[in-house]
């Protein structure tokens, strides 16, 4: 314990309160301080956090229980519900339908996007899994306080289960998405199989940055109310329903917002699997100067044809897409071990009341 | 007992809890803005001294009884010795992990017994074959029956304290805190979870029981602990002798006792058998 944790307040202590009588509280005692006695025999202070190498071998004894936690969890969210698990797959379908609705067919914000419709359900169907594991781990600490409080096992494994089960959503969800995306005329290329690896950088990212606000949920009261604008305010600026690059702001904050996480993975998911993403990509074809000037002019307009709309290919490259990866793997391994770090620092703290 | 292996060992612990909200505001929006505006740290915190300078030592095979009124600490006195609270000053060091066994402590609600069951075998450490072991033997001691596909939810507050009892005590902890677990288990499990309890003194583990039942203390444990306003007032091994003075000292009537053996001649627990 450091010293700002020590006794703060000695006057609790009552005027009148008598204290314990005789020597009879203390009898028994061994004759030498107790912290020493304890050392002696080997003890350990109760409330300390083990070191992080133990608490990394602990959390993997515990693999199985994160599993059957979360498929147990997942199995109970929806016995509620008459429809129970096919909620599963209708939430992200409802998800996409609204969206679609608003922006899609009434507010005309597709701007020159080829194939909205894919563009749209794959970017919220890929935000969704961060937003999902946020919202639930934003609170995995209150809601399992009981167990917490019972059973001793590393604290993390109760994030990451929770995790786990918007893991298993996500798959789902990508069932779906590819259902959707080939009715809207996509083809099945093996450019899809690069969506596996973008999605277990996105898992791993989600584990990381889900420890921490695992952890912000469990100590700022108030971090759970707050918690879904700060996430509608990432969805807007995340390129989820428009293009990033259309914005009509300056140059560096547009590679700042393309560069943000969930713009990242949402980006190369949808490289994978939508061609028309992929053509339409700056930098797709060799520079040409004369057609790129013509994609600013007509390809941005609501009445640009397919084939204008798809000239940004012959401009300047604003991210080269293998720096997605880059930054893809960067953000995984940095959220992972800030993440981790941050929770664990206060495990002796979880479960207080 | 000087050759003996300490197990616990609480080292002048003090235990405060921060209680935010109590009294003096009214709670409302309004007077969250002027309490914010004023740059106020919330008013209304309230320390609560809950355990105030607490020392002992138990020792491996003991089993310590904690009696006292209400509110004098006991409850947080475990959750302190289970490392669930962080002491505000002193000590607490234990010889392997302790497990806290309350009253309230359902484990996950909306789940089965069942996947109580087998959850609560992983969480402490289990391996999967280990749990499929222990199933049967976790189920049968609980007595739950057929409930065991039911959600925890839907069981009786016996049923359910019943379960977690079997769940806690099937693997050979090293340190076992009960709190009032057993208070609302029928005679016959009553007698089960006995014997359990001396199995686990005897895999050389120490039990901790609170209780409100003092008769139930007398028959499990070999030494006790009275707390009063968060502090020890006496302890000791003569656990007939202490539990008779805070009767007395709580003004109930004296119990009546065989003058050879100690045993309560009206007792309301049946036999070991």
């Amino acid at each position: 314990m450091s010293n700002d944790r020590r006794l703060s307040a000695p006057g609790q202590l009552a005027a009148g309160d008598e204290l314990a009588p005789g020597g009879t509280a203390t009898a028994e005692l061994p004759d030498e301080p107790l912290a020493e006695f304890a050392a002696k025999h080997g003890l350990r202070a109760s409330a300390q956090r083990p070191p992080a190498g133990r608490y990394i071998r602990n959390l993997w004894q515990r693999r199985h229980f994160i599993l059957a936690f979360a498929t147990a969890k997942n199995i109970a969210l929806y016995t509620e519900a008459r429809l129970g698990q096919l909620w599963q797959v209708l939430t992200p379908l409802l998800n996409a339908g609204v969206y679609f609705l608003i922006f899609g067919l009434l507010l005309h914000i597709s701007r020159g996007i080829p194939n909205y419709l894919g563009f749209l359900v794959t970017g919220v169907f890929v935000f969704n899994f961060t937003q999902r594991a946020y919202i639930s781990t934003s609170t995995v600490i209150t809601d399992s306080l009981p167990l917490i409080r019972a059973l001793r096992f590393p604290r993390a494994a109760l994030p990451l289960a929770y995790v786990m089960i918007e893991v298993e959503q996500m798959l789902l969800s990508m069932v779906v998405l590819a259902v959707i995306v080939l009715i809207t005329g996509e083809p099945l290329t093996w450019y899809w199989l690069l969506a596996i690896p973008a999605l277990l950088l996105q898992t791993v990212f989600n584990v990381g940055s889900g420890l921490a606000v695992a952890r912000l949920g469990s100590t700022v009261n108030d971090f759970s109310q707050l918690l879904p604008f700060l996430m509608r305010t990432w969805l807007y600026v995340s390129g989820v329903l428009f293009s990033i690059s259309t914005l009509g702001i300056a140059h560096k904050y547009i590679t700042i917002l393309q560069l943000n996480p969930a713009a990242i993975y949402i980006t190369l998911v949808r490289n994978a699997i939508l061609q028309t993403q992929r053509q339409s990509q700056p930098g797709a074809q060799p520079y040409n100067a004369q057609l790129c000037r013509e994609w600013h002019t007509v390809g941005h307009s609501a009445h640009a044809t397919k084939q204008q709309q798809m000239l940004s290919a012959y401009c300047h490259p604003v991210t080269n897409p293998a720096h997605y990866w880059y930054y893809g793997i960067a953000w995984a391994v940095l959220a992972l071990v800030v993440g981790f770090y941050f929770f664990w620092r206060a495990e002796a703290k979880y479960g207080r009341g | 007992m000087a050759a003996a292996e300490p197990m616990v060992v609480v080292d002048d612990l003090h235990v405060v809890y921060r209680v935010y909200g109590a009294g003096g505001d009214k709670g409302t929006a309004a007077t969250a803005l002027l309490r914010i505006m004023g740059r106020k740290t919330r008013g209304s915190i309230r320390e609560v001294h809950a355990i105030r300078g607490v020392s002992f030592v138990a020792y491996r095979g003991d089993a310590v009884g904690v009696i006292g009124r209400n509110g004098s600490g006991k409850t947080t006195l475990l959750r302190a010795i289970a490392g669930l609270l962080p002491p505000e000053q002193g000590n607490v060091y234990t010889d392997g992990e302790a497990a806290l066994l309350g009253v309230n402590a359902a484990l996950l609600d909306d789940l089965t017994g069942e996947r109580n069951v087998v959850l609560g075998c992983l969480a402490m450490g289990m391996t999967k074959k280990e749990t499929r072991e222990k199933y049967p033997g976790i189920a049968d001691f609980s007595g739950v029956g057929e409930f065991i596909d039911l959600p925890m939810k839907t069981y009786s507050s016996g049923m359910g304290s019943r379960l977690r009892f079997a769940i806690a005590a099937s693997k050979s902890q090293d340190i076992l805190l009960v709190d009032e677990a057993l208070a609302t288990g029928d005679a016959e499990f009553r007698v089960k979870s006995h014997a359990r309890i001396e199995e686990l003194r005897g895999d050389a583990g120490t039990v901790f029981l609170v209780a409100h039942n003092l008769e139930e203390v007398e028959l499990t444990c070999n030494r006790v602990i009275w707390m009063e306003r968060g502090q020890i007032v006496t302890q000791g091994e003569d656990v007939i002798g202490i539990i008779d003075r805070y009767i007395e000292a709580s003004g109930g009537a004296p119990v009546e006792r065989d003058p050879v053996t100690g045993a309560r001649i009206h007792s309301r627990i049946p036999a070991k058998t």
